[in-house]
């Protein structure tokens, strides 16, 4: 069998960060889950390359990295469509590609969209804490952000053949609007339908702990005193004293100690991780 | 007990006091019934987050939840976290910063309040502040203390406090607004370690007085 391949880390542009399926079932220590933003697109890519499911992806922020495979890796983009430079050649995001030993793989800035997913068939392959290499940027766990001269390992697991040649690239459309459930202590703010009413910003401190949105804030119900702290989740809007909701994304808090009103649906909140910071969404009654 | 709506992927139990929470949180995660329906159970300070794994529909949970025994029983104000018993007994300096403001908050003398913190086991309520920290739960009453007006920019690993019900250490450095008493060499947190908490869920904790 030969040499299992390398990907030498030229360059990158935004933030790049080891992601796979997370590490839930840890809340009991204070670890969440973590894991990728956009699991569908995650997901997507993994299967792609034939890997088994839960393999470990590069999340790319705008573009911006440059990878140099030391032998034959096979790869695919998915996520935000950003352009692929192969060796020099323009490849559309979606396909899945070759890389051989000393070429050159590089993502541009997508036309919509936060985040790409970069699959190499086998997986990422650092050392997994608590079953998992997924990078929780608010407790400090998992592999370090990758930077310029990393030396990224490329792991075994395989799972199947790749039987597709590509896919469709994604595009995200303006002012998503998400599918929400009211929340446990949605009677905390006067008008939970104002949630679904207004029309919501992204803000420019949203990250992969939350997105905050900006907007008219919501009237928070006074002297309702503190609530104590409780357990949340990726798509739960916690609405803070100043009214202005946050949506929790893959790296919250295990337990927070702020109304949650509504909760987006497992199933939209991978669109909430490609909303960049500026955009506008909505938000409707599941 | 009262199940409360979050999401389409879990149910959020509400219970009478943190004593029920830990319990039900301890039963629900030991409970063969749900292992297979649950992806994480997340303990808080009046409530469990039953969060269900990826294809199972809450109504499967909402069935199964109200013939649970150890829910309806819960709130009887007795720690039982349904769990091994485990106990860890841990060394403190007891010369915080703000143990001499703890004393005045609680109306006793300094060797007071470590006589109090020292002679009532606590027990690992739920996590959540970091990996490794630890809310503990069911110790003296009179330690109850607010947190700190302004929060420290840097609390100390190892750093022992107080704030509301609750005692907790510091797993690493960071900032925070609870009242410290004392600190520990002890090591919270170790990735290199399995698991990588010492104080894991149903833990029960022991301080003791230990000399700087």
């Amino acid at each position: 069998m030969a040499e299992l391949a390398e990907l030498l880390v030229r360059s990158t542009g935004g933030p790049v960060l080891v992601q796979d399926a997370g590490r839930p079932g840890h809340a009991a220590i204070g670890v969440g889950s973590s894991g990728a933003a956009d699991l569908a697109s995650y997901g997507l890519g993994n299967r792609l390359v034939g890997n088994a499911p839960g393999a470990a992806a590069l999340e790319v922020v705008l573009g911006g990295l440059e990878v140099e495979a030391t032998g034959t890796v096979w790869a695919c983009v998915t996520g935000a469509p950003a352009p692929l430079l192969v060796a020099g050649r323009r490849e559309p995001p979606g396909a899945v590609v070759a890389l051989r030993a000393g070429q050159r793989l590089r993502l541009g800035m997508p036309a919509t969209g936060l985040r790409s997913y970069l699959a190499v068939r086998g997986g990422i392959d650092v050392p997994a804490l608590l079953g998992s290499r997924s990078r929780d940027t608010l407790a400090d766990l998992g592999p370090a952000p990758v930077a310029a001269g990393d030396v990224l390992r490329v792991g075994r697991e395989r799972d199947g053949e790749m039987v597709v040649d590509a896919v469709p690239p994604q595009s995200y459309d303006a002012r998503p609007v998400l599918r929400v459930v009211r929340g446990p202590r949605a009677d905390w703010v006067a008008d939970p339908a104002a949630l679904v009413a207004r029309t919501w910003r992204v803000g420019a401190d949203s990250d992969r702990v939350g997105l905050r949105l900006d907007g008219d804030p919501l009237a928070v119900v006074p002297d309702r005193g503190q609530l104590p702290s409780e357990g949340a989740l990726r798509g739960a809007i916690q609405v803070p004293p100043d009214g202005r909701p946050v949506v929790f994304g893959p790296d919250h808090p295990v337990t927070g100690g702020y109304p949650v009103v509504g909760v987006v649906v497992a199933a939209d909140t991978d669109r909430l991780a490609q909303l960049r910071p500026g955009e506008e969404l909505g938000f409707r009654w599941a | 007990m009262r199940l409360l709506p979050y999401g389409d992927r879990a149910l959020l139990v509400e219970l009478a006091d943190t004593a029920a929470a830990v319990s039900a949180a301890g039963a629900l995660r030991a409970d063969p019934a749900l292992a297979d329906l649950l992806a994480d159970v997340v303990p808080g300070a009046r409530t469990v987050l039953l969060v269900a794994r990826p294809g199972v529909a809450l109504d499967r949970l909402r069935a199964i939840l109200p013939g649970q025994k150890h829910l309806i029983g819960a709130g009887n104000g007795a720690f039982d976290p349904g769990l091994p018993q485990r106990e860890v007994t841990i060394p403190v300096v007891y010369d915080g910063p703000d143990l001499a403001d703890v004393a005045r908050l609680t109306g006793l003398g300094e060797d007071e309040v470590v006589a109090a913190h020292t002679g009532n086991a606590w027990q690992v309520g739920f996590g959540g502040f970091a990996p490794g920290f630890a809310y503990l739960v069911g110790g003296d009453p009179r330690l109850h203390v607010p947190r700190r007006d302004q929060p420290r920019t840097t609390v100390p690993a190892g750093s022992v406090g107080l704030a509301g019900e609750f005692s907790g250490i510091y797993p690493r450095a960071s900032p925070g607004g609870w009242q410290l008493i004392g600190r520990t060499a002890l090591v919270l947190w170790d990735v290199d370690r399995d698991p990588p908490a010492l104080l894991t869920a149903g833990t029960t904790v022991r301080f003791e007085a230990a000399d700087g």
